[in-house]
């Protein structure tokens, strides 16, 4: 399914420009070099020669020197729509998404109420129609009110137009719940997608069990609740051969399990996020819940590497952002009261781009493979560059520095675990399902 | 501003200046009136969200000694209970314009926190399961008074060290005074990773033997939402500190109230190696110390009236 049959946007004008000698950079369709991109009526017509595209009432972009790359695909996002509505809505979430240079993000359903009806959902899908600057797919939850007790409609909900299903926030307790929502997938379709903890295990913790949660004085949440969780649902799912994806990993066990289901033919798929990819629960000393308080939390530089290696390998297809917001009085307060999640779709790209690409940790065209490969699990058509493709474009001007949240931010919250960064690499443009749905305020356009 | 937010923070050198402090506030409590007018006309709140009964009191009096004005609150009973967030209550008491605040509050860095809301000095009174400074302090204190040195000494850390901010503070205290740290409990109240502070870590009392030192912690029954031993009955009879376990030579402490006959059997506590009269009393005076390392001469001196005693002056402060 392309981005616009799967997902919803507002109905926009669909772009016609062209950027002139981009470094277009899309590794999965094989393209690497300088092009002028030209997009008409919101697809991607040509890759021209530099300098040479013309069109008539195309605006002309001048991209010598920035970088042309597919847009991203997140399949983790908190829109906080219905209920909580000051932390973030479908238009605010959206305008971040966009900042960060996706094309499309998928909505968890744990709002207030969940969204459990087959009415949720088109109720949700209208919004995004009214107000999405690009594409959302709406996730239903597993079981009704996230309860973890009784299945949600999961065929009606799919007629509705649920992507996949997610009780996302909390885990499925209940193995036998678990198991029939894997059977019941044979006739609804759709993805299920795990946050992987065990609740016994994880008791009160607010971070990482080790060495800093032991100088802390802090209750941890060990490596173990995790994998033990994902050990049990890979074996469930290769027991009723169905489909899942694993949120967030954080931990190198979870790697572990998640490399050795794959090998052994298990239809699974996993994300892990930029904070967890970047940051060790070192920076917890600082007691700072703002940027360091999250579920999975922050583990160790062993379990960051973990990660990074399973980024390369394919292990992880994806990065996701598990953009969380809140509001200053749920952060304003002593690490263990503070509300679990950081914000994290302004600043994705940048961030891996300053702490693993620049560096050298790992390639440039990696990164941009994995930011869109969330696209896949839930059988949504991957943004691409080819011609023909609809228009789904991130320029990046990979050589700009910014400060984050200097100039504020495009979401309705300010919980950015990069608050304060400088990062070097920032997205001047991005074209959503056919449309421009950001460009960044000081980046002057001409016209042709 | 300076604060005491948490002995991590400190060095050697500014531990034993607030102890030198210290001693000369000893004196001060022999005297008939028992107060330096330092802090006069000052404010010095106390803002108690847990219970206690030696750190409150212990720092009220003290800043009273220092003649301090003071405005205890306590969370319950106070608009706490109504709701109000830590932030706005600092917000309201800041408005006394208080010298300092000491903070005591159940969850890890509170007391940090209210350091980035308040102009005050702000002084960690406990924060959760992560910090108890002036408890270290005092600690070492009377430690010191005793042995002369920390330098090369060994010191058991006994009990309940997953629920103990007591715990962690003595242990980084103890070590940045040159003495070496076991801790010892059973695997379930010895956090995963606290061997990273530096300490050795022990399941058995077979060794006790060589420790100058016997620190033994509370059973925090109250921070407990489960059951970390079997019983507290077979807790006592394995890692109990009685008169059999301790040689005479050693020295016994335990920052109180005390679990008679778990932690402690009533013998321990009454023997006469027992230092934890020393510790309430050490309370006080360093409690002094601390408030004048913080305040004195920061701003406003009160000045002396006639025929006063002038007040110790601050290390590194012309006199």
């Amino acid at each position: 399914m392309s981005l616009t049959e799967a997902l919803d946007i507002r109905p926009g004008e669909a772009a016609t420009l062209i950027l002139r000698r981009a470094t277009v950079l899309d590794p999965v369709a094989g393209i690497d070099g300088v092009h002028d991109v030209v997009v008409r009526d919101g697809e991607i017509a040509a890759l021209a020669a530099p300098g040479e595209a013309t069109l008539d009432g195309a605006e002309v972009i001048e991209a010598e020197g920035m970088h042309a790359f597919p847009a991203f695909f997140d399949p983790h996002v908190h829109l906080r729509t219905p209920g909580h509505e000051h932390k973030e809505d479908v238009e605010t979430g959206t305008r971040a998404a966009a900042a960060g240079g996706y094309c499309g993000i998928l909505a968890m359903a744990n709002t207030q109420p969940p969204v459990s009806t087959p009415a949720d959902v088109s109720a949700l899908r209208e919004q995004a129609r009214a107000g999405a600057s690009v594409a959302v797919g709406f996730l239903a939850t597993v079981t009704c009110d996230m309860r973890g007790e009784e299945l949600t409609e999961m065929v009606e909900l799919r007629e509705a137009g649920a992507l996949g299903f997610s009780d996302d926030g909390l885990p499925i307790v209940n193995a036998r719940v678990m198991l029939r929502a894997l059977q019941y997938q044979r006739l609804c379709g759709g993805t299920i997608a795990l946050h992987e903890e065990d609740p016994q295990l994880s008791g009160a913790g607010v971070m990482h069990e080790g060495p800093v949660s032991a100088a802390l004085g802090l209750s941890g949440i060990p490596s173990v609740s995790e994998s033990t969780m994902i050990a049990r649902d890979a074996a469930l799912a290769a027991y009723e051969g169905a489909r899942i994806h694993v949120q967030h990993l954080s931990a190198a066990e979870s790697v572990e399990v998640v490399r050795a289901a794959r090998a052994a033919g298990v239809k699974i798929s996993a994300e892990a996020s930029p904070h967890h990819l970047c940051l060790t629960d070192e920076e917890v000393r600082s007691l700072d819940p703002h940027r360091f308080k999250m579920n999975p939390p922050l583990r160790r530089e062993s379990d960051r590497q973990a990660l990074i290696a399973a980024l390369r390998d394919g292990t992880i297809e994806c990065v996701a952002t598990d953009h969380a917001p809140h509001q200053a009085e749920e952060k304003d307060v002593p690490f263990e009261q503070a509300a679990m999640g950081v914000t994290g779709l302004e600043t994705a790209f940048a961030a891996l781009h300053t702490e693993l690409v620049l560096p050298g940790t790992i390639g440039l065209g990696l990164l941009i493979e994995r930011m869109a490969g969330g696209a896949a699990p839930f059988d949504v058509e991957r943004p691409s560059l080819a011609p023909g493709a609809e228009a789904n474009v991130a320029l990046c001007d990979l050589g700009a520095r910014w400060t984050v949240g200097e100039e504020g931010y495009e979401s309705c919250s300010e919980n950015s675990w990069c608050a304060g960064k400088a990062l070097t690499g920032r997205v001047m443009v991005t074209v959503a399902a056919g449309q421009v749905a950001f460009r960044l305020r000081s980046f002057s356009l001409g016209v042709a | 501003v300076k604060h005491l937010l948490a002995i991590e923070r400190l060095s050697r050198d500014e531990i034993e200046a607030i102890l030198d402090r210290a001693e000369s506030f000893a004196e001060v409590g022999r005297r008939d009136i028992k107060k330096v007018p330092t802090l006069r006309g000052r404010t010095v709140v106390t803002l108690f969200y847990e219970s206690s009964t030696r750190t409150s009191s212990s720092f009220e009096l003290a800043a009273k000694r220092l003649s301090a004005d003071l405005v205890a609150v306590k969370a319950a009973g106070s608009s706490v209970d109504k709701g109000e967030s830590l932030k706005d209550t600092v917000a309201t008491l800041s408005a006394y314009d208080p010298a300092a605040i000491v903070i005591r509050h159940p969850y890890a860095g509170a007391a940090q926190m209210v350091a980035d809301w308040t102009a005050a000095a702000v002084v960690n009174a406990g924060d959760g399961k992560h910090e108890h400074p002036s408890q270290a302090l005092l600690d070492v204190y009377t430690l010191r008074r005793r042995l002369g040195s920390l330098d090369g000494k060994r010191i058991w850390i006994v009990g309940d060290v997953l629920h103990s901010r007591v715990a962690r503070s003595n242990l980084i205290a103890f070590q940045r005074m040159g003495a070496e740290v076991t801790v010892c409990g059973p695997p379930t109240l010895i956090p995963r990773g606290i061997e990273e502070l530096g300490c050795e870590v022990s399941h058995s009392l077979e060794r006790l033997g060589e420790a100058e030192v016997v620190y033994a912690l509370r059973m925090q029954q109250e921070r407990m939402s489960e059951s970390f031993v079997p019983s507290l009955r077979e807790y006592a009879a394995t890692f109990q500190i009685d008169t059999r376990k301790l040689n005479p030579r050693q020295l016994l402490m335990h920052p109180g109230p005390v679990n008679r006959g778990v932690e402690l059997s009533g013998e321990a506590i009454d023997s006469p190696q027992s230092l934890i009269a020393d510790q309430v009393a050490a309370g006080l005076v360093v409690r002094m110390a601390i408030l004048y390392e913080l305040l004195a001469g920061t701003e406003r001196p009160a000045p002396l009236a006639e025929g006063e005693v002038s007040p110790p002056t601050p290390i590194g402060q012309p006199a």
